[in-house]
């Protein structure tokens, strides 16, 4: 008879499987002729542009507080000129790209987890399965791509409104011009700085995506699933994120960047 | 002509096998929902599973489009074994088979005509407007909801919402429908009206049909043939007015 600890071990390598095969269907689907144009254009409408007022208030508070906040310790060492360096270079590298996709995770993961699981419970995916659809390609395809291309955006988005959060913050204590506040910003961060933030921003997207739609479409029948199936895409896609993170910064040290 | 003698005509059928399911049995972990399944669709019979909730009658019909794969046993769709066929293949087969789920099944964020565009759009990939919009009408006609085109599911009732999942399901033209359960929830002229349209489906398209039920008046109207499960195995074939003239007490529970 196994035992608990049996019983696991075989849960965790035979969801680990699932995934997989679930990647590789994904990763069948995507180059094909017959692509769903209308509807991941749908998907980046309803996903991206629909976060757009969130991830812009968000970047924009993180700017103005995270100024605010450094600006007492600056001006103790007399740096208060390297704030806008220091603020560009910790948004652009590190914490828009972080912020907003957890931001990300909450909304996009939970609402394709949410709307795939009820799509489940339904029958609306054994429905499009039968009828001889390709419901990966309808459904799946569609939302990890626009996942995929709205994050990054999105998390520029953020950066951009975050600096504008920065400059404002400047001037709460004291003035600063708008050139001179951007000229520090603009020497300050290299390309080197925002490709590898970017192209992490990527990988986000791919997470969000991948796992909100892995866990609506394997989500059990019954209404309570659709639950579990959109919490459980929050704190996998938040795990995966920070894990990515992890990886990313271990990357570009060694690389050099 | 009378409605009943109508329906007598319609009934009848018989010919070649299109689907052959021999000793099937399926279970999910220790639940053994299917035990041992033999079942034979002739072309042009309407069959009905009558049996109680939870005995695989919707188990049985999923096995035959491989939504699900039996654990033991053959399921032959027009000759071909649906468990070892490649995923075009499956596909293909697919096309062939119409479902009418429980619920319909109506892709909730679309209006009706979204819903009935989708097979044509994607899997006969007609891109003609006028061609799609013609096959949409005649098949809305065919269900007799024409007005119905630009509603979403939601504010449909359940009747309608059914006549729409069979709608989107005929338009493909299969030759096998499997209808599960498909008075379930209806109040008795809706369920009457359904089974009418079910009959008439065979007799306007041609098709054989499972039928699932415990609607003991659809059965009476649709079935050429009925099978009764229980416990996921088939316990008794006959007519309706075989199994209605029945002196097992398990069969006379359903005529009661």
């Amino acid at each position: 008879m196994e035992n608990t600890e049996d019983i696991f071990y075989k849960k965790i390598l035979v969801e680990s499987g699932n995934e997989v095969l679930f990647m590789f269907r994904f990763f069948r689907n995507i180059f094909r002729w017959d692509f769903e144009g209308n509807e991941f254009i749908r998907q980046c409408y309803m996903i991206g542009y629909r976060s757009f007022p969130l991830v812009a208030i968000t970047g924009f508070i993180v700017g103005f507080v995270m100024t605010l906040q450094s600006e007492p310790t600056m001006k103790e060492f007399g740096a208060v000129s390297f704030i806008p360096r220091m603020v560009a270079i910790s948004l652009v590298r590190e914490i828009c790209p972080v912020i907003i996709a957890l931001i990300c995770a909450g909304k996009m993961a939970s609402g394709i987890g949410a709307e795939l699981g009820s799509m489940k419970v339904t029958e609306q995916i054994d429905a499009m399965e039968v009828s001889g659809g390709n419901p990966i390609q309808y459904l799946v395809v569609t939302r990890i791509l626009a996942c995929i291309c709205m994050v990054p955006i999105l998390t520029v988005v953020a950066e951009g409104l975050g600096l504008l959060g920065s400059y404002a913050g400047m001037n709460v204590s004291g003035k600063v011009s708008a050139v001179l506040y951007f000229h520090k910003v603009f020497t300050g961060i290299t390309f080197g700085d925002l490709i590898p933030a970017f192209i992490k921003t990527i990988f986000f997207g791919f997470a969000i995506g991948f796992v909100g739609c892995y866990k609506g479409y394997n989500s059990d029948r019954g209404t309570e699933s659709v639950g579990i199936a959109a919490n459980s895409a929050v704190v996998s896609s938040s795990l995966w994120i920070i894990v990515i993170d992890a990886i990313a910064v271990q990357l570009t040290s060694a690389l050099g960047y | 002509m009378s409605n009943d003698t109508k329906t007598e005509e319609i009934k009848g059928g018989g010919g070649d096998t299109v689907i052959n399911m021999c000793h099937v049995a399926k279970s999910f972990g220790d639940n053994t929902v299917l035990r041992d399944i033999n079942l034979d669709l002739k072309k042009g019979e309407n069959l009905v599973i009558l049996g109680k909730s939870g005995t695989g009658k919707s188990v049985t019909i999923k096995c035959v489009v491989g939504l699900l794969t039996q654990d033991k046993g053959d399921v032959k769709v027009f000759g071909q074994d649906v468990s070892a066929l490649s995923e075009n293949k499956l596909k293909e087969l697919r096309v062939r088979i119409g479902f009418l789920f429980q619920s319909g099944a109506l892709y909730d964020s679309m209006t009706v005509r979204e819903n009935l565009e989708f097979p044509l759009r994607r899997v006969l990939k007609l891109n003609d407007k006028k061609d799609i919009e013609n096959r949409i009408n005649e098949i809305l006609n065919g269900v007799g909801l024409p007005d119905a085109i630009d509603k979403m599911p939601s504010e449909l009732s359940g009747g309608m919402r059914k006549r729409i999942g069979l709608a989107r399901t005929m338009i493909l033209k299969p030759e096998i429908m499997l209808y599960d359960e498909p008075t379930t929830g209806l109040d008795p002229i809706t369920s009457k009206e359904i089974s009418e349209l079910i009959l008439s489906m065979k007799q306007n398209y041609h098709v054989s049909s499972i039928i699932i039920t415990h609607d003991i008046a659809c059965a009476k109207i649709t079935a050429d043939r009925i099978l009764v499960m229980d416990k996921g195995a088939i316990v008794k074939e006959g007519t309706f007015d075989e199994l209605e003239h029945s002196k097992d007490n398990f069969i006379n529970s359903f005529f009661k």
